[in-house]
């Protein structure tokens, strides 16, 4: 009992205060991209382009754009173009609702935020006080998942929002997809989504899971589930950031406090 | 045979001409030669009777109009990998004696065999689909209709559980067969997680696409299987490393490998319902992972392997920031694991609990830690060294019990081993610039490359074979999974069901990494 509270009393208060502040260090490049007006030789941007693993980055010297849907935060294009031209920066709220809010373009720097307009009325109404997941995994390579574990460590925390990953799909409001979604999978996904009572809200978190990322094009695939439903809200990353997920889900849930 | 990547002339035993090669290398694929297949029995029969020998892979690809398959086996007492082929026409009607009734931690292998061109091993004990490939050889077998080991008796139920499981964790199906609440016996089905890797390797054709390809076969090891993918490359174009890159590889596999056992300690507490020491743990992982994130941008250490160089060199006041962090982490991961492991609500549920042998380990083929915790000493980093592992040898750990015990156990001693062995390293990393090639060399025609590591689960393989054209015509990628799954269905024997998380915990097996 003793040296349980010692431990305790070692580690202090362990969980970040204000999700929406927190600074990551500049190292960390997995954060909304940042492409400047700077002139840079056409043969570097094709070389930047051929090298995409994904065929995220695209576009003419004037109007280069990185679709986030499809980027798997290799940086081989900032490496190739310098980071005063591509700079993957720190800021890691990077979640929205609308596909093509994930598309970074030459020149503009807005912050990456969810569209209020496109929120299904009954999300807000239903789910503002708490939401609960069923996560699917639908081929994901354990690093998306471990993230979303990570929200609910004492860390990030995200359980004093009222947002819990639960085991029963019949006490969820919604699914959590990680993977781009394998024929084997296919299945267990649709029967685990209609076990889902209605309303329901569906969410893509990581690279793999909106576009497919490094596996788009895969033989071993079927992504047709994602044509039949709206997608409510995406996280990009490969993995996915906790931050970038909890402040995705809260700003899908309510409004941020003024 | 002392040069790593140029590999080693074949030579003459016996009369059989065997291909050596060392922890990783490449040779034309006519250096090796194309054996009988009642020769290729005999000698894999006779070479894996030596417990100092085991299997790395074994496994087909068309190649012209034949099948050829390799088998690369290990021994461990010269370092060396000896590879066998023998080829195979096309065709519907392929029986072979199977190699598994001898030598059953062959199964695997011949079961993969079987699925992806048809092959009868007759005599093989349990001839079933592996993965359920998008390419297998027969489509009418699905994941509806595989066949479960079942038993007729009223007294007798089961229990199925998954492929969606109760946490947020990747899919497999667990089929328990109960005697109420007795586990008698557990047959693991997966293959939900088939992303089609082996073929994407080769569909793929940009570099950039096949390393960030090599960074998701199992998003936990980005570091061994990356580093796998890069010596196999490496190998191919005849590029050495420098030290400060081959320093830094090695660095990131032991820190990889205690930011996973740490957060797997975390997993075991969970299941036992101790909520201080789970709690603790994930916390103590999070400076861990953020690390990477200070040294390559990712918390899983994506981006940190590249083919032929380092992309982010470790600098010295970086390397002292780690250095602080770790006498920080040590302890307060002492002060909590001495604690946890004396307590007798966690000793209860940890003691033999989920007993395997070392027979049972040496029978399966099992590997790295699995094998480990039993008493059987398997690991790359000793028997094949490789990066810097070469010059400066990193301890490994063995455990007696095969239970829950041995596993927590062994994940705590290979967590202070790495980190003494991070702390002893950091002072040597100098100041380093990216040497980033401008171009990479073609890939050698009809060639065969072959590279090892030893991941946190144990030995990652990867091989690949190249066309005439010097592209890559096939792919293949073994984690230490496909060895040991079969080491948790032994373990769940006769334990009541209630004890099958913690088990499944203690060994966390690689769902992805199996299912490619």
């Amino acid at each position: 009992m003793i040296a349980e509270y010692k431990i305790l009393r070692k580690h202090g208060w362990q969980f970040i205060p204000d999700v929406f502040a927190v600074t990551l260090p500049e190292s960390y490049q997995q954060g909304r991209p940042i492409i400047t007006e700077l002139a840079v030789a056409n043969e570097i941007l094709q070389k930047a382009i051929e090298n995409c693993p994904t065929g995220a980055l695209s576009g003419q010297a004037d109007a280069l754009q990185i679709d986030l849907g499809a980027c798997v935060f290799c940086g081989e294009c900032q490496r190739i173009c310098g980071s005063d031209k591509i700079k993957f920066t720190n800021d890691y709220q990077i979640a929205t609702n609308a596909r093509e809010g994930l598309v970074v373009r030459q020149g503009q720097h807005p912050p990456i935020r969810l569209q209020p307009d496109k929120i299904r009325k009954e999300i807000r109404s239903y789910f503002g006080g708490s939401l609960k997941l069923r996560q699917i995994s639908a081929a994901g390579d354990n690093s998306a998942e471990w993230e979303l574990n990570a929200c609910s460590n004492p860390n990030f925390d995200m359980g004093r929002f009222g947002i819990e990953f639960l085991a029963s799909p019949r006490h969820c409001d919604g699914i959590v997809i990680t993977g781009p979604i394998s024929q084997n999978m296919a299945e267990a996904t649709q029967i685990c989504y209609d076990a889902v009572p209605n309303p329901k809200i569906v969410v893509l978190a990581g690279t793999d899971a909106i576009s497919g990322g490094i596996f788009a094009g895969s033989p071993a695939l079927d992504r047709s589930f994602l044509d039949k439903y709206p997608i409510d809200l995406y996280v990009p990353g490969n993995p996915p950031h906790p931050l970038a997920f909890i402040c995705g889900i809260l700003d899908l849930m309510r409004s941020r406090k003024k | 045979m002392d040069t790593r990547i140029s590999p080693n002339a074949s030579f003459h035993t016996d009369a059989v001409k065997l291909t050596l090669l060392q922890s990783s290398g490449a040779v034309p694929l006519e250096a090796i030669p194309v054996l009988d297949y009642a020769d290729f029995y005999d000698l894999l029969v006779e070479r894996l009777a030596n417990p100092e020998c085991h299997c790395l892979t074994y496994y087909g690809f068309p190649w012209r109009n034949e099948i050829r398959c390799l088998a690369c086996i290990a021994d461990d007492t010269h370092h060396t990998v000896e590879v066998y082929a023998y080829a195979l026409p096309k065709s519907d009607n392929l029986r072979l004696e199977a190699i598994s009734e001898k030598i059953p931690a062959m199964h695997i292998f011949e079961r993969e065999l079987a699925e992806n061109f048809g092959i009868d091993f007759f005599g093989h004990p349990w001839l079933k689909p592996v993965r359920l490939a998008w390419n297998r050889s027969d489509l009418s077998q699905t994941l509806r209709n595989y066949p479960f080991y079942a038993i007729d008796s009223e007294s007798l139920h089961e229990v199925g559980v998954g492929p969606i499981h109760a946490g947020v964790i990747e899919p497999g199906h667990f089929r328990f067969i109960c005697n109420g609440e007795e586990i008698l016996h557990l047959e693991i089905q997966l293959g939900y997680q088939h992303r089609g890797v082996e073929h994407l390797f080769v569909q793929h054709k940009k570099l950039t696409q096949r390393t960030v390809l090599a960074e998701s076969i199992a998003g936990d090891t980005a570091v061994g299987h990356t580093w796998a993918f890069a010596q196999v490359m490496e190998a191919l174009m005849h590029l050495q490393p420098d030290e400060t890159t081959e320093l830094n590889r090695t660095l990131a596999l032991e820190l990889e490998r205690m930011a996973i056992h740490t957060g797997d300690m975390s997993a075991l507490f969970v299941d036992v319902a101790y909520q201080l020491g789970s709690a603790v743990l994930g916390v103590l992982r999070t400076p861990l992972i953020n690390f990477f994130q200070q040294w390559c941008g990712n918390r899983f250490a994506k981006g940190l392997v590249r083919v032929g160089y380092s992309p982010y060199p470790l600098q010295p006041a970086l390397a002292e920031q780690l250095d602080k962090m770790l006498i920080a982490y040590k302890a307060r991961y002492l002060q909590m694991m001495e604690h946890a492991l004396s307590l007798p609500s966690v000793q209860a549920r940890f003691e033999k609990n989920g007993e395997v042998s070392l027979a049972q380990m040496q029978t399966i083929g099992a590997v790295g830690m699995a094998a480990r915790m039993a008493g059987l000493a398997r690991d790359i980093r000793i028997s094949h060294p490789f990066g810097n592992f070469r010059q400066s040898p990193i301890a490994t750990h063995l455990k007696e019990g095969g239970d829950v015990w041995a596993r927590a156990h062994l994940r705590h001693d290979e967590i202070l081993t790495s980190m003494q062995y991070l702390r002893d390293h950091l002072p040597k990393l100098q100041p380093a610039v990216q040497n980033i090639p401008t171009s990479y060399p073609a890939l050698p025609a009809e060639h065969f490359a072959l590279a090892l590591t030893e991941g946190w689960r144990g030995e990652i393989c990867h091989c690949a074979v190249t066309d005439q054209h010097g592209e890559i015509a096939h792919y293949k990628v073994k984690d230490p999974s496909m060895h040991n799954w079969l080491a948790l269905a032994l373990a769940c024997r006769n334990l009541d069901i209630s004890d099958f998380p913690v088990n499944n915990k203690s060994f966390n097996l690689s769902y992805c990494g199996f299912d490619l």
